[in-house]
């Protein structure tokens, strides 16, 4: 990804930092300008919202045969997430072995390093998941 | 004189470990003989996509959870560390943009070989004093690299810990700070370089056990103290044996390292050192317990800290490192190469 790219995104790609309706409450990610519910409405009402990083695995699939860039890293496990806000996200979930992921596994956000262009270039961060550490308190 | 302290704090280590005798076994070395002789009997290897910047923002983010601080007080962020993942670009504004502490505040990255995250611990402490800042973030991180085979294979590890300093909402005073410095060569790494050179024996008496030594008996003069007033002592952690060796010295008892003594579970996180060890014990620490923490840095010079433990710490949701310690997965030396090569 370019540079100005992953700058512009780096409120998302390190805290994500979603939008929320001001008119219906439901919180988007990635952020948008116009809620699809409630249109004209909520113009001007969208305002910004940090996911609090928690979520469960709604599905996932094994790479094996990675892009170009993340070469190395394979097997690697992307999971469809379901956010606590409502929303879905797709992730990387790390430090774990391909064999512990199932559906319904809780999950947390994680700071890592995504991508890097050859040893020259920006590294760029951002979240990936992890299986939730400690035992959730309501 | 304004109180300065510890207002929070945040240890991350990375899951992976490699025993030191999966690596003695590669080199051709008795495990055993070498475990015993370093006192480290595994050590910590980040996962192939964590370096410094990452190790710090998951140190920092639990240190803003769990002290409840609002990251926009946070006027200053300091990362100290001799693993930087870039050598122009500060990690800092990586960590301050993670918690969310940007734009209103200053940073900057610091290097002192293994004591850089103390050096950064000291520059908040005086920022807040002369009330430049309400809080100020210190954090101590590295993901160390030795030459394959070399002895410093053995204990070069990653991890690090992050402390906010502030005046109010504190879980620990710190009532005093000392530093003893001279020009030293025993630990260096030229530009460029990927590994570091060493001095060999040069690295103990005239480096290390010179600079911890000197740097605590003038805090023990300077606060009119005596090794048996301190509940824990931390000394920074090499190996396992250098900081029981310079406890022994100066009259501490292994009973008052012990809880801070990760390296024989951890390795030689190197900045992250002195502060995983601190954190360590504010994990178990009452109010009214009495810290000493000295750190060193080769090149070479040390920094101590007295601290006493506050009311605060009995609300304080702590990080259990110990226990966190224990979520663990064993590499073999040639996943281990894997990870590392990812890093460089
Ligand atoms: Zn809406």
């Amino acid at each position: 990804m370019a540079v100005p790219r992953y700058w512009r995104e780096i409120p998302q790609r390190y805290n994500l930092v979603g939008t929320k309706c001001g008119s219906c409450g439901k919180i988007y990610f990635p952020p948008k300008v116009v809620c699809p519910t409630c249109r004209r409405k909520s113009l001007g009402h969208m305002e910004d919202c940090a996911l609090a990083g928690r979520g469960t695995v709604e599905s996932y699939t094994i790479i094996y045969a990675p892009p170009p860039h993340f070469e190395g890293e394979e097997p690697y496990t992307m999971a469809l997430i379901k956010m606590d806000e409502g929303c879905y996200l797709m992730g990387q979930v790390v430090d774990l072995e391909p064999q512990e992921i199932h559906i319904g596994l809780r999950v947390e956000a994680c700071f890592r390093r995504i991508y890097e262009d050859g040893t020259r270039g920006a590294i760029q961060y951002g979240y990936k998941f992890k299986k939730m550490e400690e035992a959730e308190t309501p | 004189m304004a109180t300065v302290g510890i207002a929070g704090y945040g240890a991350y280590v990375p899951k992976y470990r490699i025993k030191a005798d999966e690596v003695a076994r590669v080199w051709g070395k008795k495990g055993e003989a070498v475990s015993a002789g370093l006192m480290v009997y595994e050590k910590s290897v980040p996962a192939i996509d964590e370096d410094t910047a990452t190790i710090s923002v998951e140190a920092a983010r639990r240190a803003v959870r769990s002290s409840g601080i609002n990251p926009v007080d946070i006027g200053a962020v300091y990362v100290g560390s001799e693993s930087h993942p870039y050598a122009v670009k500060p990690t800092a504004t990586i960590v301050a943009e993670a918690i969310r502490a940007t734009p209103d505040m200053t940073a900057a990255d610091y290097e002192f070989a293994c004591k850089a995250g103390t050096a950064a611990i000291q520059t908040c402490m005086a920022l807040v004093k002369s009330g430049m800042i309400t809080y100020g973030l210190a954090v101590g991180a590295d993901v160390s690299q030795a030459a394959p085979g070399d002895a410093l294979e053995y204990a070069a590890s990653a991890g690090g810990a992050a402390f906010i300093l502030g005046g109010d909402h504190l879980i620990a005073e710190i009532n005093h700070t000392v530093s003893f410095t001279t020009d030293t060569p025993d630990f260096w790494r030229r530009e460029g370089e990927p590994y570091p050179g060493h001095g060999e024996r040069f690295t103990g008496e005239p480096a290390y056990f010179r600079h911890v030594v000197s740097a605590t008996k003038k805090m023990l003069e300077a606060m009119d103290t005596r090794p048996g007033d301190y509940d824990y002592v931390v000394f920074h952690q090499p190996n396992g044996k250098f900081p029981l060796r310079a406890a022994k010295k100066l009259g501490f008892t292994k009973e008052q390292v012990q809880e801070g003594l990760l390296c024989p579970v951890i390795g030689n996180t190197y900045s992250g050192s002195t502060p995983l060890g601190l954190s360590a014990v504010l994990d178990v620490a009452q109010p009214g317990d009495r810290i000493l923490a000295t750190s060193y840095g080769s090149g070479a010079g040390s920094d101590s800290f007295d601290l006493t433990v506050t009311e605060g710490i009995a609300d304080y949701p702590r990080n259990h490192l110990r226990r966190m310690l224990e979520n663990k997965v064993y590499l073999d030396y040639a996943l281990y190469m894997k990870h590392r090569g990812a890093l460089k």
